[in-house]
């Protein structure tokens, strides 16, 4: 009960920070939205059928504007030596692990579920089914949980804004593949049963790299 | 109490710290001072528990520094020139979240007494980013004695505060100084290491080089104490 108390004011002190500033919140619609409309005008030139290229603009966008939201979560901790003050807190390192992955989640899908009409709108397409739902929400959690590992180890370095997407998209390859797979699927009509691999995939994904980066965490923030 | 024997720490090939031996009692006030690059700042960081010794042994009220971090970081107040607070979050907002991660019980009240503790009642509800550095700095004590700590880490507290500020959190500073029972301060100046202390320590290149207790001392021995001891690194002394 303590540690979920704990989690969850991390999480509460960055959605205030935010919701009265709206600084990266605004920057990520923005950018996720620029990237919707330059795809979809350079597309109208050369493809003829859309919904094939579709779920693999989905998840470069959330990828990228993601990217954005996991630079910007933890560089606000390390200037000023915020981050101390976590570390300094009776509590295990892994809880800062949890709060801030919870943040990214919550701020990533909030922009997730702003571009899905919108997406869908531009492309045609009917991307608001809850089979579709689910898989954003099982690719986003595996990104946010990599994601927070791999931007706490770069938010030191001086070249962050860089590095974290070398780290990351490598990394998170299982997950954007297997989600495009299920989207394509979805939008082509397919039975569950025929994307039960890419499912399996991205659940399995999802639980090993939320436990290794749970139990690697004290390590990346320990002096 | 804390107890240090052989704290040693290195960086690669920089070595902080060379085996440090040190006592500091119930109630003390023991103040560091020394050169930049001493290893003030890397002692009490590794009191704090934000660094691991390279080698040594560390014990606080008792407690094993590596086995039993959690519970020394719920017994140790942490105040630095860095204030550690959200520019973005209320004075009270800030001391709310630091309350909630340090389990404090009737928060609401203690939120209440800490604000005008320090001074800040009337800008519970001003964005932190709003204060000036020395109202900053007295929500950063208000921030570190939320959950009533035994001990006091001070590294260099009044850097960049002009001579109001500065007085003013010398005051507050005694005044929490009385309620916690023993503090460690860092700080370049040894106007303000000598007032509070009962006892002085010199540290140079990671080796304690001098310790002796304030009441033996006036300023300027302590002066001429510091460039005696600290005689290769004159370049780098105090105010």
């Amino acid at each position: 009960m303590h540690f979920l108390n704990k989690v969850l004011a991390i999480v509460w002190k960055d959605v205030v920070a935010e919701l009265r500033t709206k600084e990266l919140f605004s920057s990520m619609f923005v950018f996720a939205l620029l990237m919707i409309v330059i795809f979809s005008f350079s597309f109208d030139l050369r493809v003829e059928r859309v919904a094939e290229v579709a779920p693999g603009v989905l998840w470069v966008t959330f990828a990228f504007a993601g990217t954005l939201e996991l630079n910007r979560s933890l560089a606000t901790e390390v200037e000023g030596a915020r981050l101390d003050g976590l570390l300094l807190a009776p509590m295990e390192r892994s809880t800062i692990y949890f709060g801030k992955m919870l943040g990214n989640l919550v701020f990533i899908l909030a922009i997730e579920a702003l571009m899905l009409p919108i997406f869908s709108a531009v492309f045609d397409l009917n991307l608001l089914q809850p089979g579709l739902l689910l898989t954003v929400v099982l690719g986003t959690i595996g990104f946010a949980a990599v994601g927070t590992l791999l931007s706490t180890m770069a938010v030191n370095t001086r070249a962050r804004e860089v590095l974290l997407p070398v780290l990351l998209f490598p990394i998170i390859l299982p997950v954007v593949l297997s989600a495009v797979k299920i989207t394509a699927g979805m939008l082509d009509g397919q039975a569950w049963i025929d994307m039960a691999p890419w499912l399996r995939l991205l659940i399995g994904f999802d639980i090993i790299f939320a436990t290794v980066c749970y139990m690697t965490f004290d390590y990346v923030v320990q002096g | 109490m804390i107890e240090i024997q052989g704290l040693t720490k290195s960086f690669g090939h920089t070595h902080a710290l060379r085996g440090v031996d040190l006592q500091v009692a119930e109630g003390e006030f023991l103040t560091i001072v020394g050169p930049n690059g001493a290893g003030k700042t890397t002692f009490l960081r590794i009191l704090a528990t934000l660094l691991k010794p390279t080698r040594g042994f560390v014990r606080i009220n008792g407690l094993n520094l590596a086995p039993a971090d959690v519970e020394v970081r719920r017994q140790i107040g942490f105040v630095s020139h860095q204030p550690l607070v959200y520019g973005n979050l209320t004075v009270a907002e800030n001391l709310r979240f630091y309350g909630r991660i340090y389990d404090v019980p009737e928060l609401e009240q203690r939120v209440e007494t800490l604000l005008s503790l320090v001074g800040l009642d009337g800008r519970a509800h001003s964005l932190a980013r709003t204060l000036s550095r020395g109202m900053q700095q007295r929500l950063s004590v208000a921030r570190s004695i939320i959950h009533e700590p035994s001990i006091m880490l001070l590294d260099e507290p009044y850097t960049g505060l002009d001579q109001q500020a500065s007085r003013m959190l010398r005051g507050l500073l005694q005044t929490v100084s009385t309620h916690s029972h023993t503090v460690v301060m860092t700080t370049h100046n040894l106007e303000h290491a000598l007032k509070p202390a009962d006892r002085l320590v010199i540290l140079c290149r990671g080796h304690i080089v001098f310790q002796a207790e304030a009441s033996t001392l006036g300023l300027a021995e302590l002066r001429e104490a510091y460039w005696q001891h600290t005689e290769g690194d004159r370049s780098l002394g105090p105010s």
